[in-house]
């Protein structure tokens, strides 16, 4: 028999768009199936708690070979680093998601922290970007070290998840 | 697929439980999935299944933001009714499809 899926701890180091609604997505997903959701914020992650971040992510148009042109023409690089291109592709990119019901980043953390999803920061990040907690959106339960992660990671049935 | 009763009628349902004709649901039927499901359904958990059962006959595609933004009840109050499947629940509960959504 197997064991279901109780707790998931989603550890997010990257501040893309992508990036970072794919770990918001797996909360959700998680908290709305039933399951006990960490969502752990470490390095360029800060951004999407960080009060003045959180909701103008970016996604990169440079160095990223899944970017494309609309009707699917590789995009290329050079193209990414003329002024404004990536706040458009950015601003497509947002509105595309808006379209699928899918929310900024201030209101995705509302839902998951309404259906008991716990959000916090990493404390060595923290310490290194020079955030302090007011800094961060009041969706953030705390600050903590690895090791506290760590501890909160137990039991059967829980899974690490890195994004 | 399979048949269960429910209020002593008998009921098309998939292998999830989920009713195949959402025209066969009544408000008798709906407490009684609700008792296997363990809750216990009050007028608000009536008010929501009569939002998801409206929108899903439009074609809606569901979602909890969808359900937040009715102005029935907020995400936060959706999970204290249909704890641990906020959706999954509801659409049950309410007779329409298992909605294929994400968010």
């Amino acid at each position: 028999m197997e064991t279901p899926l109780k707790k998931v701890m989603i550890i997010c180091a990257k501040g893309t768009i992508e990036d970072v609604y794919a770990a918001l997505i797996m909360a959700n997903g998680a908290v709305m199936e039933g399951i006990e959701a960490k969502m752990f914020f470490t390095f360029f992650g800060l951004d999407a708690i960080t009060k003045k971040q959180m909701n103008k992510l970016h996604t990169a148009t440079v160095g990223n070979p899944a970017m494309r042109m609309p009707g699917g023409l590789v995009f290329p690089s050079l193209l990414g680093v003329i002024p404004g291109v990536e706040a458009g592709v950015s601003a497509m990119m947002k509105k595309q998601m808006d379209a699928l019901d899918i929310p900024p980043v201030d209101e995705f953390l509302d839902m998951i922290t309404a259906g008991g999803g716990e959000i916090y920061a990493c404390k060595l990040a923290a310490d290194m970007f020079k955030l302090t907690i007011d800094d961060l959106s009041e969706h953030t339960k705390a600050i903590i070290t690895v090791g506290e992660l760590y501890a909160m990671s137990g039991g059967e049935g829980t899974q690490i998840i890195f994004v | 697929m399979a048949d269960k009763i429910y209020a002593g009628k008998t009921v098309a349902v998939n292998a999830e439980g989920y009713m195949l004709d959402p025209s066969e649901w009544t408000k008798d039927i709906a407490l009684e999935i609700a008792k296997e499901t363990g809750i216990e359904l009050t007028e608000k958990h009536f008010e929501v299944i009569e939002y998801l059962r409206k929108e899903q006959a439009a074609g809606t595609s569901l979602s909890i933001r969808k359900v937040g933004n009715s102005g029935i009840v907020d995400i936060k109050g959706l999970y204290q009714l249909f704890p641990g499947g906020p959706l999954k629940y509801s659409s049950k509960i309410a007779g329409i499809p298992k909605p294929a959504s994400c968010i």
